[in-house]
């Protein structure tokens, strides 16, 4: 056993951690690029989207008159005497979305109240999960119930009612967005702080009065946006209306006979062979676009009214 | 900034005019809404459970081995839901590979790495319109993209595209919930590790990471039993209804279980019918696995957190 000289062991493998600064600095820029060209990615989709409907609505228009598609009463492109008046198809998607709205706007406003405010506890931690999963039940599912169940149904209440029809598919429609508009409404009233409704009550309130004087009034911004999200979701959707209310185009709002709502028709000529570049694949984008800015109006506007009128509570 | 303030001081009239106890009245129409109340949430409920019986018991008698292992037929016994069954789980496959990643790491990004400057705001306010785009629209997004101009590479009007299409259609969502599970972990837990002189990424890798992954994969596995149950999209890409073979990866054409669903409810026989409600068992019984592995996943790793 030699004993080293005095000198300090020098750096060779003494246990001490080496930090490669180099590479620590080149991974994390590497990471840092990977990861914001992923981010980068979900502006290219929408870039792409944009791009895609552009590009052949405008091949569309070279072909049909826009003045035409906004103003003509009938919608019959896939005949050799073709009309399209997408006004049409709009009529049937607003006819369908008010039915769903006037079924899930006052049931899923009352469900989020009795979810927050006279639920147990307990039975709101069964309930938020529940509902997210049904909100989450494919829309095929709420078709086939919409065409086999609710269509039967009806027509036992409801005389001149046709197999495929608006009202039928709007109901049902409303319940589908339910589940969306409860869960988020709930969300924001429950958010409502609690000394509110303290104030409330030691001003004299009762219950009721808090919650429709005080507490929604405080949860409005979110409520709003949460039917505007349903709204939105119910012009976009597309199984249900395409199962129940039918392929017939047709400027109506009477809600017994078949409609075809704008995502119907998607279905429907996208189901054919439709050859690449004919007119009536560009009538696909064409409606499609239109679909487009009708949802995208909505979401910037419950975007705006959620900033407009949020009350911040500290 | 305020709204229209209901209990606003009162305008013209005294206060005696304005107040009345009456409290029996009061409490009456207290009763009357809570009533109110509890029956719409109570109805909704009662037409959800009803719809999601009905379908099992119209379905039920016709579930067995043999229609989940049969290809599609042209009469309604003989058929069975095989080729949309795999078609659905090479989907799940195809579009979890896809967007989980990329999903992520977007989240890492926009949470971890980028400062509060324009391109994080564009990011996220696009984010948020793309949630709320509807499907159908990812599906015309697919045809042009993946079917028509990345042909050579897809195939086509193939389950690949598919996937791919799906992939993009819920990368939001993904994105979202990765964030909020990110934003969860302490920011103490940051700073630790920036103060031993790691770098954000062995940070974020080492010890945020791991921290929010349970949030993350229950956030991932709802986006995707989202995937599963779309239909428009599919039909837009090219699903076909009538696949006697397994699907292969960027070859001929697919089929899904909702694809054959919407198939079978259109078929005027109602033997037909029937199949499409053992269908919808089939995907509901899917969709249950995945959502109570979700909701498994987050109360398990909720309790044992902080």
């Amino acid at each position: 056993m030699t004993t080293s000289p005095s000198s300090p062991a020098p750096n060779q493998d003494s246990g001490l951690w080496q930090p490669n600064r180099q590479l620590s600095k080149s991974v994390e820029l590497i990471a840092k690029i990977v990861f914001g060209a992923f981010g980068f990615l979900s502006i290219l989709v929408t870039a792409g989207i944009i791009f895609t409907l552009i590009f052949e609505t405008i091949g569309f228009f070279r072909e049909v008159s826009i003045v035409q598609f906004l103003t003509d009463r009938q919608w019959t492109p896939l005949f050799t005497n073709s009309r399209f008046g997408i006004m049409v198809l709009i009529s049937a998607t607003l006819l369908t979305s008010f039915i769903a709205l006037v079924v899930a706007m006052p049931l899923g406003l009352l469900s989020a109240v009795c979810l927050s405010e006279y639920a147990p506890r307990s039975l709101r931690r069964w309930l938020k999960p529940a509902l997210e999963i049904l909100a989450g039940v494919p829309t095929i599912v709420f078709g086939y119930f919409a065409l086999f169940l609710v269509t039967p149904f009806l027509k036992l209440l409801v005389p001149g009612l046709q197999t495929f029809n608006g009202l039928s598919a709007g109901i049902v429609l409303g319940i589908a967005i339910l589940p969306t508009i409860a869960s988020l409404s709930e969300d924001a009233i429950y958010a409502v702080p609690q000394s509110l409704r303290q104030g409330s009550y030691a001003l004299g309130a009762t219950k009721r009065e808090t919650i429709t004087n005080v507490v929604l009034p405080a949860a409005l911004s979110g409520i709003v946006a949460s039917f505007i999200l349903g709204i939105a979701r119910a012009v976009g959707e597309t199984m249900i209306v395409t199962v129940a209310a039918g392929q017939n185009p047709r400027l109506t709002l009477d809600p017994r006979v078949p409609i075809q709502t704008m995502t119907s028709f998607i279905v429907q000529v996208a189901g054919g062979d439709t050859p690449t570049g004919s007119l009536s694949y560009r009538t696909l984008f064409a409606v499609g676009m239109t679909l487009f800015v009708i949802t995208m109006a909505l979401n910037l506007f419950s975007f705006w009214f959620v900033r407009r009128f949020r009350e911040k509570y500290e | 900034m305020t709204t229209a303030d209901p209990n606003a001081p009162l305008r013209n009239e005294s206060v005696e005019q304005r107040f009345s106890s009456d409290l029996s009245g009061r409490y009456r129409l207290d009763q009357i809404f809570k009533t109110a109340s509890w029956i719409a949430t109570i109805a909704a409920l009662v037409v959800l459970a009803f719809l999601l019986i009905d379908v099992v018991i119209d379905g039920l008698p016709r579930l067995s081995w043999q229609f989940l292992t049969s290809f599609p037929s042209r009469s309604a016994e003989r058929a069975g839901v095989l080729a949309p069954l795999i078609g659905t789980i090479w989907l799940l496959v195809i579009t979890a590979i896809a967007a989980f990643p990329i999903g992520v790491g977007a989240a890492i990004f926009l949470e971890e790495f980028s400062q509060d400057n324009a391109l994080a705001r564009v990011i996220e306010v696009n984010i948020g319109n793309l949630a709320a785009v509807p499907s159908i629209i990812y599906g015309l997004l697919g045809l042009m993209v993946f079917v028509r101009i990345l042909l050579p590479l897809t195939g086509g009007r193939t389950v690949f595209s598919a996937g791919l299409t799906l992939a993009l259609l819920i990368l939001p969502v993904i994105i979202v919930a990765s964030r909020e599970a990110l934003r969860a972990v302490p920011s103490s837990i940051r700073q630790a590790g920036m103060a031993l002189g790691a770098t954000r990424w062995q940070t974020v890798r080492e010890h945020v990471l791991p921290q929010a992954f349970p949030g993350i994969l229950t956030g991932t596995i709802l986006a995707l039993s989202r995937a599963v149950g779309e239909t428009a999209p599919l039909i837009v890409i090219g699903a076909q209804t009538f696949v006697p073979y397994t699907p292969r990866f960027r070859e001929g054409g697919f089929s899904a279980l909702p694809i054959q669903i919407y198939n079978w409810v259109g078929r005027p026989q109602a033997d037909f019918h029937t199949n499409a409600a053992a269908g919808i068992i089939v995907l509901m019984v899917v969709l249950l696995t995945m959502n109570s592995t979700a909701i498994y996943l987050r109360n398990r790793f909720q309790t044992g957190k902080f």
